[in-house]
């Protein structure tokens, strides 16, 4: 198996696993960190798998150094909101619905 | 000419944006309203430039692409820019009478707004797959702050579930962006498209657009992934949601639209396209039924907005494996519901806001009375919805027939039904409104009278979109300025 395709194969086990977790967790930082492995996967497919020209292309490295910087800021605004609804509601998931009542469970 | 254009274009938006972090609301609106002037008179001269001299590649600050930031200025996105400009300045001076400045995190919505103004912009004229997603996620991250603005638990809710839903989309997006680079080693849209022609197996690209349309279509809130739009739409300050109905969610759907003009004639197949077709007519019927059901007058708003999405995705099976000019009618007939849905459901959102301003309640039964009140927001309601169910001469009306022309000359008859059928039921809607507030109750004799002047605002939004009908070959002659392929 050629280099390019492992790291790609990686990454998209890793992808899968982030989006049962985004799915599957209630808890909203785990949602959270779930999109964030999600994120990292993404990144590993595009540096990995762009491997043309006898070593790695320095192209997507710069495209993932924005993107990193894209993930980080929307992390922080997701943990803002996160710690707030938490103050408000004393909740740390969703409820079902979006006019449903909040019998959510306090942790 | 066109570095001044672009600088105002691009750089401006970002300037007030970090400026108007430092001001207090009352600054923030003053500064804004020079923006809105700039932004005006930018757009206006890129669309004089391209009349002149067609449409152009522009290299940002002079490098050129990959590394560089490559952008397509043509008459599309020339049209949208002007939408933009129109749209945002609507909502930005209706929030500036509408939100109370003595609230300490009113201040703000400025650097939000011009943020996601900035995004906005950036998509319309990105020319390369991953500035369209930087473009994407600034648009989201300030949506989702607009969204918890003012910081209610509810409003935290809607905007974690629309900041989930807009982050696994974008993600889904980039994902078929990494595909296609590992494939083509390229970024460019245009030269991707160039180089899926020359292929051998393009439907070997097919997982890459495959997760490009779902991880858009989630961020369009196409159905049955539209979970998250109702609730950030409907909490959101009336405003805001005019903003976002009417412009965040285009911005993925345009750039689903180009990726599929561009790339989708190969590489899709007919199944996929008809699939994307039912998704959005099961989005009409679905939407429009639910927002007759909704007992909150800006939920009622929102759920339409779900079901008016729906039609956009007629565009897929239409431009399908159909004959040029069918596919050309099909493109002009869905610009011009992207248009003429953003002005009527922006007016729709700021009269509505109007109308609960009055009433002081969220519910549609409250709404007993207004008609009296304040006839002229209720008339501007009924304008908006007007074209939402396309009667003439609306725009929604010229969108829907050249759709309906398209759906004839492709021998796609079923979409007619969809298209007749989706007016009838946001028609059921429009009048539930109607008929609320024309009930007299005794109880309720006093209503607080908002300022006349958020009134004009969503007039002037609800007549633009009623006019697009009669200006329909204008506004398509500026979408259809030629193009130079230099590269």
């Amino acid at each position: 198996m050629s280099t390019p395709l492992l790291y790609a194969l990686t990454g998209v086990v890793l992808w899968g696993i982030g989006l049962l977790g985004l799915v599957g967790l209630r808890h909203l930082l785990r949602k959270l960190l779930a999109l964030n492995l999600i994120g990292s996967a993404t990144f590993l497919i595009l540096v990995g798998l762009a491997q043309h020209h006898n070593g790695p292309d320095p192209v997507p490295q710069a495209l993932v150094l924005t993107g990193i910087v894209v993930s980080i800021a929307a992390t922080a605004l997701g943990v803002v909101l996160i710690r707030r609804y938490f103050h408000l509601t004393g909740c740390t998931e969703l409820g079902n619905g979006a006019e449903g009542s909040k019998e959510d469970r306090a942790p | 000419m066109s570095n001044w254009l672009m600088a105002g274009l691009l750089f401006t938006p970002l300037a007030l944006a970090t400026t108007s972090l430092l001001l207090n609301f009352r600054q923030g609106r003053a500064l804004a309203w020079l923006g809105m002037v700039l932004q005006l008179l930018v757009s206006v001269g890129l669309r004089g430039l391209v009349k002149q001299e067609g449409g152009f590649y522009y290299s940002l600050a002079g490098w050129d692409a990959p590394l560089g930031i490559e952008l397509r200025v043509d008459g599309l996105a020339v049209t949208f820019l002007l939408l933009t400009t129109l749209v945002a300045s609507g909502c930005g001076i209706h929030a500036g009478i509408y939100l109370k400045p003595d609230k300490p995190w009113q201040r703000y919505f400025w650097p939000l707004y011009w943020f996601l103004w900035a995004g906005l912009n950036t998509v319309w004229i990105g020319g390369d797959l991953f500035n369209l997603y930087v473009g994407l996620e600034l648009i989201s991250l300030a949506a989702v702050g607009l969204v918890a603005l003012g910081g209610q638990a509810e409003a935290l809710r809607a905007a974690l579930r629309y900041l989930l839903a807009a982050l696994l989309g974008s993600m889904a997006y980039l994902l078929g962006v990494a595909l296609i680079y590992g494939q083509f080693g390229t970024l460019s849209l245009a030269e991707v498209a160039h180089q899926v022609r020359l292929m051998d197996q393009a439907e070997l690209m097919r997982p890459a657009l495959v997760l490009m349309l779902v991880g858009l279509a989630l961020k369009t809130a196409l159905f049955p992934l539209h979970g998250w739009l109702p609730p950030a739409h409907g909490i959101a300050k009336s405003p805001v949601s005019a903003l976002l109905s009417a412009l965040v969610v285009k911005a993925s759907f345009y750039i689903a639209a180009r990726i599929w003009l561009e790339a989708g004639e190969v590489v899709a197949t007919q199944w996929m396209a008809q699939l994307i077709g039912a998704l959005g007519a099961a989005a009409v019927i679905w939407g429009s039924w639910l927002a007759w059901c909704q007992p909150r007058l800006k939920q009622v708003v929102a759920y339409s907005s779900v079901a008016q999405i729906g039609y956009l995705f007629l565009l897929f099976p239409l431009t399908f494996g159909v004959d040029a000019s069918t596919s050309l009618q099909a493109q002009q007939g869905i610009t011009l519901q992207v248009i003429s849905h953003a002005l009527a459901k922006s007016a729709m959102f700021l009269a509505a806001g109007n109308l609960i301003l009055a009433v002081g309640n969220n519910r549609v039964d409250a709404l007993a009375g207004v008609s009296h009140f304040l006839p002229f927001s209720l008339f501007s309601f009924g304008l908006a919805g007007v074209s939402l169910m396309g009667l003439p001469p609306s725009g929604g009306f010229a969108a829907k027939w050249m759709l309906l022309q398209a759906s004839m000359a492709s021998g796609q008859w079923w979409w007619i039904l969809v298209l007749v059928g989706g007016g009838l039921l946001s028609a059921a809607y429009v009048f539930r409104i109607y008929r609320a507030s024309f009930l007299e109750r005794d109880e309720k004799d006093h209503f607080y009278h908002p300022d006349r002047r958020l009134e004009v605002v969503a007039m002037l939004l609800a007549v633009a979109s009623l006019g697009l009908g009669l200006a329909g070959s204008q506004v398509l002659s500026v979408m259809a300025l030629p193009f130079e392929e230099v590269q």
